[in-house]
């Protein structure tokens, strides 16, 4: 899950637990789940370290990147 | 049908030597040449004569055509000369025709059709141009004219009239609508930069990207940006990363450069690939003043590689303040709803209690309004003041003497308590006057 998806479904979250509807069991549950994506968005941005990659095409079809080995690296 | 030989070769020719000095005579028919020396012309006419110099040598005019032809190419240099369109030509054999004029002169002038590549577009009529040319002489129609291989108008107009007509292919497609523009996301996760490998442009994306943002990976995709192929590689490119489908911003672009070479960015072809594009596109091309038609296809436009990474690459504090809001937002939520739950409890319970206590209530007030009504029907309280009521065996009471058989035992209900006692003799027929009835 990418940064902006777990920011989207926190959004979804809370859009929920704002409602009239939402059972209170069903509301912890969302709760403890937005709880966690939080937590592993801050993960992922303690962890984060600025990466230059090259796209390289194989014959197969296939996408490979490796790291980016020129200049402007 | 354009010799492009050497000017030296053309200098040299196929001329012979004696022709090639002939025609360098002053008006009275001299030779200005010293050679060949004047008693030759002297001599009897089957003696042979120096071509041209009697009716018996005319030369044919093909031969003095092409002698013209080696003179005059060879005197001049390709030159760049000033001057006015007219009788403008696109011939469909490819090549351009037209005259270019100023107030005293004119030249007729051709641009080979595989010469057009480098000038952006057709002149207009009347357009002052400046054009690079050769001068020549053009045997077959006998007059001069001028190749030309490069031409702009005043002001940059050729290459302004060729973005407008691009442009204006591009908007009749629809392809400029703002409509048609697509957000950037707010958080991507990979961008892929379209440009060449060594360039500054590269460079200065990678700069800004690692000191904005740790978490965006810049994904090159290498392309040439200017020159032979480059259209085809950025082209090429763009639909590699396409293909690939996993990028969430694409940069296309490259450093400032002349207006030649940032040419590429002004190709149709190209901007209809980047408006082809399915992930929102970026151009950032040369410098703030540089707008191509590349700028004007894509969702975004960047005036320079890095204001493009700016635009692209969030800012780690804007991640951080991204998490905090989305962390107070979900706690506000659950407050929220924790606040509701127990606040409908309590309603509930409110509720619950009123309704309990408007029944009891209402019970009690009944309750005592019947055991008032009770007390005052219940024969407890005639008991009370002083009357016994009699009841047989089964507890029946006996209101009447009729109940009453002599030597049957029968009961007494007092006030305070019970008497069994027996009946002597009954007198049927009102109360007795004396204590006959009345039981010791």
């Amino acid at each position: 899950m990418t940064f902006e998806s777990r920011l989207a479904r926190l959004e979804e979250i809370v859009g929920e637990l704002e409602g009239d509807d939402v059972a209170l069991a069903r509301a912890l549950k969302l709760f403890e789940e937005g709880v966690e994506c939080l937590r592993a968005a801050s993960v992922e941005l303690a962890k984060a370290e600025a990466q230059v990659r090259s796209l390289v095409e194989r014959t197969d079809g296939s996408f490979d990147l490796p790291e980016f080995r020129g200049r402007g690296a | 049908m354009n010799k492009r030989r050497p000017v030296s070769a053309r200098r040299a020719g196929a001329i012979e030597p004696e022709l090639f000095s002939w025609p360098f005579t002053d008006g009275r028919g001299e030779v200005a040449e010293p050679s060949p020396p004047p008693p030759r012309r002297a001599r009897a006419p089957d003696i042979e004569a120096p071509p041209g110099t009697t009716p018996e040598s005319a030369v044919p005019v093909s031969a003095l055509a092409e002698m013209a032809k080696a003179v005059f190419d060879g005197a001049f240099m390709p030159v760049w000369i000033r001057g006015e369109i007219t009788d403008f030509k696109a011939h469909r054999n490819g090549h351009w025709y037209f005259c270019l004029r100023d107030a005293a002169a004119q030249l007729r002038c051709v641009v080979w059709s595989r010469d057009q590549r480098s000038i952006p577009a057709p002149p207009d009529e009347g357009m002052q141009v400046v054009a690079l040319g050769q001068l020549s002489f053009y045997a077959a129609r006998g007059d001069v004219r001028l190749t030309v291989r490069q031409m702009d108008a005043e002001g940059d107009g050729l290459w302004r009239k060729a973005m407008e007509r691009t442009r204006a292919r591009l908007d009749a497609d629809g392809l400029l609508a703002v409509s048609r523009k697509r957000a950037l996301p707010a958080f991507p996760r990979r961008i892929a930069v379209i440009t060449s490998p060594d360039g500054a442009a590269l460079r200065d994306i990678v700069a800004v990207a690692r000191r904005r943002c740790a978490l965006v990976e810049i994904v090159v995709v290498a392309a040439r940006v200017q020159g032979d192929g480059a259209i085809d590689e950025l082209c090429d490119a763009l639909e590699r990363v396409a293909r690939w489908g996993d990028a969430d911003v694409v940069i296309i672009g490259r450093g400032g450069g002349g207006r030649e070479d940032l040419w590429a960015f002004n190709d149709e072809r190209l901007a209809r690939a980047v408006a082809a594009c399915p992930i929102p596109t970026i151009s950032a091309v040369g410098h703030e003043i540089d707008t191509t038609i590349c700028d004007l296809v894509a969702d975004v436009r960047a005036a320079t590689p890095s204001a493009a990474a700016e635009c692209a690459v969030p800012m780690m504090e804007d991640l951080r303040a991204a998490i905090a809001m989305a962390s107070a937002r979900l706690g506000d939520a659950m407050v929220g709803r924790i606040e509701w739950a127990r606040r409908s409890m309590t309603d509930s319970r409110d509720r619950l209690r009123a309704g309990v206590e408007g029944a009891l209530d209402g019970g009690t007030v009944r309750m005592r309004h019947a055991a008032a009504r009770l007390n005052d029907l219940s024969p407890l309280s005639t008991l009370a003041r002083g009357y016994a009521a009699a009841r047989d065996e089964r507890g029946e009471t006996l209101a009447s003497v009729n109940g009453f058989v002599p030597g049957q035992p029968f009961q007494l209900l007092l006030r305070d308590g019970l008497v069994d006692a027996t009946t002597n003799r009954v007198h049927p027929g009102g109360v007795p006057g004396s204590d006959g009835s009345r039981v010791a």
